[in-house]
């Protein structure tokens, strides 16, 4: 004890100054710093600059093998005449729509099912989830083959049940292409609607339908006022990555019809391929991309909104 | 985000249990008579499985029927065959660049999803742990760059690609898959290191192990589950990933599986069905198989980024 309390100043002289390299390997930013380098390397050079970089190429006359000039809005006022753009503008809020509404519907109605008890569940629930595991092309060529015009399976099975009498031409009529396409990426977003609600489902304790069976509720009353106000959360939040991934859809597209039969099913996204990557218009198809953006972000807004409004639900009281 | 919600769910309990196990309560499912079960729940059920599987037992029947068979529906009863032919795998192996395409696809998956997962680790634990200044902000921004969805990228990613030499090698993969991961894994793998409790790393700490020893001492190994998920998630994502490849690669040698079917197997031939459902079959079964071991890893990956 004494001899500490003789020699405070030379345990003291000890302790040296902290040299900024000690600063670079300890302190609290700089190691987050490091850490975080590779993931902000990959992020900012192979996303936010090609995102940049999208936005200034719709404003250039950029094609492949050849740098472009500025030329300000012209790739846009181009765009603005064009039919076929509006026609795919038209198309993606059609497939969009139309897709992420059944997908919901289904997906709700699947996961409440799954929600019951019942035998082989844990199987039929891995079963569901296989739709979404195949890749989205390898899936896609599956159902070209089942649209197929001539050797369609659902021509072959409604011509033997007597309900038509010609092939019906799936992906050849424009109608008929948009219903294919959409029943197609249905039948992909399913699973993952369907899972996803079931994981939130399994968070709503039964005793609070219990309680509602004593006071007389009927089964769609405890859906409304029990079910539903309970998982608004998962639904926002699923039903925006839902609405994103729908809305720049491109594979489904690509391997089913190109875009075809007259740009009936052309999304945005296809139709920036094809304009920058097939004609080389590498500008004008960044504009396409990039007309993309807003309509992206007014569905992240919408879900954002209606997020917050439900925050009380969560048991947190800043609304 | 933090304000989204943050719903904690028994992940492993998706598959498996029916009800929520907080209060033990059966349900009250045996109040319903099985007739009406039968209508309610198994009619219903049956159909939607059904359809959600018929397009694999389809590609998977067409794989192996004969030629003659396929195109005759009148002679042939469509939905069997008695007389399965392993000609379309046989000319799937040895006469087309097939098994390059696996190799190639398979390359790309791993080393993106490699690289991703250690910058995603290292950018998590980062976040959660580390908490430097602005963290919230750079987790937030992470959740963003989630939402950017390749087919915005892709045109100005292919100058990049160019302008770097990098086009038509893998490479030019394995470097912009990263980008569609990271932000992913890193959310999740976020939500696992936050579920580790901070008395071990300061226990650590106070023996005097660095914040490097304390990741791969003590917090990797807790978050094996996570790194897990994270993995197979990568792995899918990356195997099902088309347009990028579709862009950036060229040589028929160098593509991968999705398209490489896409474009080089679709030609004027009628008979080319069944080489085509082959190969789809055979570019799923990896990932099929792979999800058959981890059912419950890969749900909690799906819900658990979602939830975060």
């Amino acid at each position: 004890m004494a001899d500490i309390a003789i020699t405070p100043a030379k345990a003291k002289s000890q302790i040296r100054e902290a040299t900024s390299w000690d600063q670079l390997k300890h302190n609290r930013n700089w190691l987050g710093f490091w850490f975080m380098v590779p993931a902000m390397a990959f992020l900012i050079l192979f996303l936010a600059y090609p995102l940049g970089l999208g936005i200034w190429l719709s404003f250039t006359d950029t094609k492949i093998g050849r740098v472009g000039q500025f030329i300000g809005y012209e790739n846009y006022e181009w765009l603005w005449d064009d039919a076929i753009f509006w026609l795919s503008v038209f198309n993606t809020l059609l497939y969009t729509f139309v897709a992420s509404a059944i997908k919901f519907g289904i997906g709700l109605y699947l996961a409440l099912l799954l929600n019951e008890n019942m035998p082989f569940k844990a199987m039929l629930r891995a079963a569901v989830l296989i739709p979404f595991i195949v890749p989205t092309v390898l899936s896609a060529l599956a159902f070209w083959w089942i649209f197929d015009s001539q050797f369609s399976i659902i021509s072959w099975s409604l011509k033997h049940l007597g309900i038509i009498n010609q092939n019906i031409n799936f992906l050849g009529d424009p109608t008929w292409a948009r219903i294919c396409v959409i029943f197609a990426n249905i039948w992909r977003g399913v699973p993952f609607v369907a899972i996803t609600l079931l994981a939130g489902l399994q968070t709503v304790s039964p005793s609070l339908y219990e309680a509602a069976t004593l006071d007389g509720a009927s089964r769609w009353q405890m859906f409304r006022h029990i079910t539903y106000p309970l998982l608004t959360p998962i639904i926002a939040v699923v039903m925006t990555f839902s609405v994103l991934f729908t809305f720049t859809d491109f594979q489904l597209i690509w391997a089913m019809t190109r875009g075809g039969p007259v740009n009936a099913t052309h999304l945005m996204a296809t139709l920036s391929y094809q304009r920058a990557i097939i004609a080389g218009q590498l500008g004008e198809g960044a504009a396409i991309a990039s007309a993309m953006i807003p309509f992206l972000l007014a569905a992240i807004m919408v879900s954002w909104f209606g997020l917050q409004r439900r925050k009380w639900q969560q048991g947190e009281n800043n609304d | 985000m933090t304000d989204l919600p943050t719903t904690h769910v028994n992940l492993k309990g998706v598959l498996t249990s029916s009800a929520p196990t907080a209060d033990h309560s059966e349900g009250m499912s045996y109040l319903q008579s099985v007739p009406r079960r039968l209508v309610t729940l198994y009619l219903p059920l049956s159909i939607i499985v059904f359809v959600l599987l018929f397009p694999f037992y389809w590609m998977a029947l067409t794989a192996v029927k004969p030629d003659a068979q396929l195109l005759d529906m009148e002679t042939y009863s469509p939905f069997w065959t008695w007389n399965p032919t392993f000609k379309h795998f046989y000319k799937l192996l040895f006469e087309s660049h097939y098994p390059m395409w696996l190799w190639n696809t398979m390359y790309v998956a791993v080393c993106a999803t490699f690289l991703s997962i250690v910058a995603s680790v290292l950018a998590a634990y980062a976040i959660v742990r580390l908490r430097y200044k602005g963290a919230n902000l750079v987790g937030g921004l992470i959740f963003l760059a989630y939402l950017v969805p390749p087919s915005i990228l892709f045109i100005p990613l292919a100058t990049v690609v160019f302008q770097y030499g990098l086009f038509d090698s893998p490479l030019a993969l394995i470097l912009t898959y990263p980008t569609i991961l990271i932000p992913f894994s890193t959310w999740l793998l976020m939500g696992y290191f936050k579920t580790i409790p901070f008395e071990l790393e300061e226990c650590a700490l106070i023996d005097g192990a660095s914040r490097w020893q304390i990741l791969i001492k003590i917090v990797l190994p807790l978050a094996v589950p996570g790194l897990i998920s994270a993995f197979i998630f990568c792995f899918t994502l990356c195997w099902n990933e088309f347009i990028y490849a579709l862009t950036f690669l060229q040589s028929t040698v160098n593509k991968t599986v999705p398209v490489a079917i896409v474009n080089e197997f679709v030609d004027g031939d009628v008979y080319r069905w069944g080489s085509l459902m082959a190969g789809a079959l055979a570019g799923s079964l990896p990932l099929v198989i792979l999800y058959a071991f981890f059912v419950e890893h890969y749900v909690s990956a799906m819900t658990g980024a979602v939830k975060e």
